[in-house]
């Protein structure tokens, strides 16, 4: 990369090619430092949250599990992680599936009202989260079921409030606009005639999308899908206002940790978080690898 | 197949005109796209558009008096605000004080009066209780001998306004309004005006973030954009991991670098650059949320910028160049104006991500570098005065609106980049 400088540069131009990319390098530390140096300090064997004498000079018994430990045997984090989990696994469910129909509907150029209907599905994206928390508090707390409906499944009025449906209802509507953006992203190279070739062959309107489109698809959609997990994922502030203990997630957990009792137990749940989505950006990766060879895009 | 009569309209294979059954044809597959959207659209409606616009309302519902003491309500609603109100007026109230103070439901409307007559929230309840221990009905004369703010003309209009179904009160106090006796709307007293101030603060905060991510963003996506895509494949992964990455976690790591028995401190320390006791405060304060939150918002400044760069052939560059410009002004006349689209796109996104955020500020803002979401939240979990938060809400709403509209127009949802 540094050989590319033509010969015929002068000493200034070296002087500038040399300073710009030394700013890049600082800018790129910018973004890459923050991250990378909670991953050692998540090994410290003492309770700071910065490198002690020892860590610098390698001595290995200033290096530790007892953080990760920690975790292991704290039930609190575990609840959290299941609960993260579970609320981040429906409300991609039905995200993916809202997401990805609207966005077949979408990418008709028939439909009516195209514009002010994405301007719709997208407003999850826009809105302040407080203002959407905020809005969903108001309205969840007065969407309850009596006992005396519940069929005997419940002892008291429950709400959407402080409930697995109700986050993962919000969680959801979060996550949308996402996928409508990555699907329809992909229809926008996809070969209509393909659908009417197969209908032509005598395919069923079932068989030509699971056959046709949904293989075509598949990229965009599951990583629309992976984009509302994160979402729902590292989501704090909806959670913050409409969740009750029950419902505590890991970002919920971390956000108590970070405000009341800091402890470099939250370093080492950070970089196992750290850890989580590299192993999402890969898969991304590997799936727009994908698409791009599935429509023919040149790979450079 | 379609068959031709001599004279007559084209006909399709049931023996229907042809432009009939297009339009049947085109209608059905119209139906069809709408069908596919509707669950979604009819989804989002009613868990996040009908939320949002139930919390609006509630910046203008004014139900307290009109819910508590629906007699004195509907009493004054009639009469026409002039000095004092009927006798009856006031004896209706001091029986639904009485009332309402048994019920236990007397505290709310002390609340609510409160906000707009600060000091009247002791006057409802204490009025309530003594009027409850009466053993007759009680009259104007019980109430007036209570406190002698009950024969005033301003408690009278204060609680008038308050008979209303709907109140601009709450948007008036959101941007430091008030009424005042005469139901004129004057300024807040001095020491109560804090949103104008603190909305002012959230705009030049934000537009400080979008600044500096154009500053910092320029470059890299530049130099990205000039290398063989395998290189900026590479350092893409550099901009998309903090992307990716939790916020929580790149929060908490710059508390980790930034706090004063932290390691950027501990590095100015160890090489001399401060002493031990002159460790720099760098985080709970302003400082903290414009660092932390540039280093959040970069990645949405980086993608766009870099995505129209790489549709910049340099032969333009080179053109310029060659016909003797030197290589800044080639830049600045030739390269810098092709990437505005960019520079515009990224920092509507920015700001309208910035002017909204919560989590940062209130984890590393401290006391100075709170926002207006803070507030609101303030609003909303603590001092459970939500008619404000809803108006705060409304406005901070309102100009996110605005924007995504201004953005919609430039650069098209549908052209959004995700990753």
């Amino acid at each position: 990369m540094a050989s590319a400088l033509p010969p015929y540069v002068g000493p200034m131009g070296k002087l500038w090619h040399y300073s710009f990319r030394f700013v890049c390098g600082l800018i790129f530390l910018f973004l890459i430092l923050p991250i990378l140096v909670i991953i050692p300090l998540s090994f410290n064997a003492e309770p700071y949250f910065t490198f002690s004498p020892g860590m610098l000079a390698f001595e290995p018994e200033a290096y530790s599990t007892r953080w990760y430990h920690d975790i292991i045997n704290n039930e609190q984090w575990l609840f959290s992680i299941k609960n993260s989990f579970i609320i981040a696994f429906f409300a991609t469910f039905l995200a993916t599936g809202l997401g990805t129909l609207a966005a077949l509907g979408l990418s008709r150029s028939n439909l009516p009202g195209r514009g002010a209907i994405m301007g719709i599905l997208i407003s999850p994206m826009i809105v302040p989260l407080i203002i959407s928390a905020a809005g969903m508090y108001f309205f969840y707390s007065g969407v309850c079921i009596p006992p005396e409906w519940s069929f005997g499944m419940l002892e008291e009025r429950a709400c959407l409030t402080q409930s697995f449906p109700g986050i993962i209802l919000a969680h959801a509507a979060l996550g949308t606009p996402f996928v409508v953006i990555t699907v329809t992203a992909t229809l926008v190279g996809f070969d209509h005639s393909l659908t009417k070739a197969s209908a032509s062959l005598g395919a069923s309107p079932t068989t030509t999308f699971f056959k046709i489109i949904v293989p075509l698809i598949l990229p965009g959609v599951i990583s629309g899908a992976l984009f509302a997990f994160i979402t729902s994922f590292d989501e704090v502030v909806v959670v913050l206002f409409i969740s009750g203990f029950e419902q505590r997630t890991v970002p919920r957990q971390m956000w108590a940790g970070i405000r009341e009792q800091i402890s470099p137990t939250i370093l080492a749940v950070a970089t196992m978080l750290i850890i989580f989505s590299v192993m999402l950006m890969t898969v991304l990766e590997l799936l727009r690898r994908r698409n791009d060879r599935l429509r023919g895009v040149q790979d450079s | 197949m379609a068959q031709v009569e001599a004279g007559g309209p084209m006909l399709d294979a049931a023996g229907v005109p042809l432009k009939v059954s297009l339009a049947r044809a085109e209608r059905r597959n119209r139906m069809r796209a709408l069908g596919l959207v509707l669950p979604l659209l009819a989804f989002i409606l009613i868990t996040f558009v009908y939320p949002i616009a139930l919390m609006v309302f509630r910046g203008v519902d004014n139900p307290t008096v009109s819910e508590f003491l629906p007699e004195t309500a509907e009493m004054l609603r009639a009469w026409d605000g002039e000095g004092l109100p009927e006798d009856a007026v006031f004896a209706s109230m001091a029986r639904e004080f009485a009332k309402a103070s048994k019920e236990r439901t007397l505290g709310k409307v002390a609340t609510r009066l409160n906000y707009e007559l600060s000091g009247s929230r002791s006057l409802v309840t204490k009025s309530g209780r003594n009027l409850r221990r009466l053993k007759t009905e009680p009259t104007k004369a019980d109430l007036v001998a209570l406190d002698k703010r009950w024969n005033q003309p301003e408690t009278w209009s204060v609680l008038k306004r308050l008979a209303e179904p709907y109140t601009l009160s709450y948007y008036l106090a959101a941007i430091d309004k008030t009424y005042n006796v005469d139901g004129a709307i004057v300024d807040q007293p001095e020491s109560r005006q804090i949103y104008v101030a603190l909305f002012l603060r959230t705009l030049w905060v934000s537009l400080l973030i979008t600044a500096l991510c154009v500053l910092l963003a320029y470059p890299i996506a530049y130099l990205m954009a000039i290398l063989p895509t395998k290189t900026s494949n590479l350092l893409m992964i550099l901009v998309l991991l903090p992307f990716w990455t939790s916020l929580l976690v790149r929060t908490s790591s710059w508390i980790v670098l930034l706090q004063t028995e932290g390691v950027l401190n501990d590095i100015l320390v160890w090489t001399g650059i401060i002493g031990d006791d002159g460790r720099i405060q760098m985080i709970y304060n302003m400082t903290g949320t414009v660092v932390a939150m540039v280093h959040i918002l970069l990645p949405f400044m980086v993608l766009p910028l870099f995505s129209v760069m790489k549709t910049i052939s340099p032969t333009y560059m080179r053109a310029a160049k060659s016909l003797g410009a030197t290589p800044a002004r080639a830049f600045w006349t030739v390269y810098f104006p092709q990437t505005v689209p960019g520079i515009g796109a990224g920092s509507i996104l920015v700001f309208i991500l910035a002017i909204g955020y919560y989590i940062t500020p209130a984890l590393v803002g401290g006391r100075t570098g709170q926002l207006i979401s803070n507030f609101i939240a303030y609003h909303m979990q603590q001092s459970l005065n939500w008619g404000l938060a809803a108006a705060l809400g409304g406005i901070l709403l309102a100009g996110v609106l605005a924007l995504y509209w201004i953005y919609n127009r430039l650069v098209g949802i549908d052209n959004m980049k995700l990753g």
